[in-house]
């Protein structure tokens, strides 16, 4: 059950990551994202951390998405222009990839046969969650706070429009 | 039951896929939007860690990855804006001024 689940799931996420790669129109891209987060919160419902899935759509498919959403609306993206790539880049590119993620893929199934995770049977409640990280993770909590109070001044400085400059004073 | 090395193939391709977005995509929203993928390819591989060792601290770690990727994501489209404004484009290969 928890393995048919874990397929689907996980053929939806990467049907949405291909889509978001094949879609010239930022938009369809944008959306296809959303597809891709959803399905990852499922993917942590199957390992036992329902915080973290509700986290994850409330954070991540809804605020996140919803600003880049808002941007690509705000600014009129239109489709992606096409520029001309590097000829070898490709002929190296290609085949070297497809041989790292075919060695790294078999290295990883080989290698952790022992290693099963016990889906819905795992800590993952908010109040432990709440626990650790208000106890052990105090100073980087309060540090991440810090972070996203430069992140909204940072964001209000670069977005908001720039002061005319002011007449230049004459010189004596 | 799934086995772990599912989980991190899953986190490989989703990561792969974020870069390869990010290397060929033009359009400077659509690379930001693969960014977005990598970090959450990182986040599937951290939870699945967790779940493995029974450890809750690699759930509270996705806790601060989020945190960054919504400060960059704030801080990333407003310099999208930014850029808009001044170069009137969203082509990274037209926002060329540094390039020799």
């Amino acid at each position: 059950m928890h393995l048919a689940l874990f397929l689907i799931f996980g053929a939806i996420c990467v049907a949405g990551a291909i889509n978001l790669l094949v879609q010239s129109h930022p938009i369809n891209g944008a959306l296809s994202l959303v597809v891709v987060m959803a399905s990852l919160a499922v993917e942590y419902l199957l390992l036992g951390a329902e915080f973290v899935a509700a986290v994850q759509v409330i954070v991540y498919a809804g605020a996140i998405m919803v600003l880049f959403v808002f941007v690509i609306m705000l600014l009129n993206a239109g489709v992606e222009e096409h520029t001309k790539g590097s000829r070898v880049a490709l002929l190296f590119g290609v085949p070297g990839m497809i041989i790292g993620s075919v060695l790294i893929a078999w290295l990883l199934l080989t290698n952790s046969g022992t290693g099963a995770v016990a889906a819905g049977a795992l800590p993952g409640a908010p109040r432990d969650l709440a626990q650790l990280l208000f106890h052990e993770f105090l100073l980087p909590f309060e540090v991440t706070s810090v972070l996203v109070l430069i992140a909204i001044m940072g964001a209000v400085v670069l977005a908001s429009k720039p002061e005319p400059l002011p007449p230049p004073e004459e010189e004596r | 039951m799934v086995p772990l090395s599912y989980y991190l193939v899953l986190s490989g391709i989703l990561f792969a896929c974020g870069v390869t977005g990010f290397l060929v995509k033009r359009n400077i929203i659509t690379i930001f939007m693969s960014i977005e993928l990598m970090l959450n390819g990182v986040n599937l591989s951290f939870v699945a860690f967790a779940a493995h060792w029974h450890a809750l601290s690699g759930q509270v770690f996705v806790f601060f990855v989020m945190v960054v990727a919504a400060a960059e994501a704030a801080v990333g489209l407003a310099i999208i804006i930014s850029v808009f404004r001044t170069r009137q484009t969203l082509n990274v290969d037209r926002v060329n001024l540094l390039k020799l």
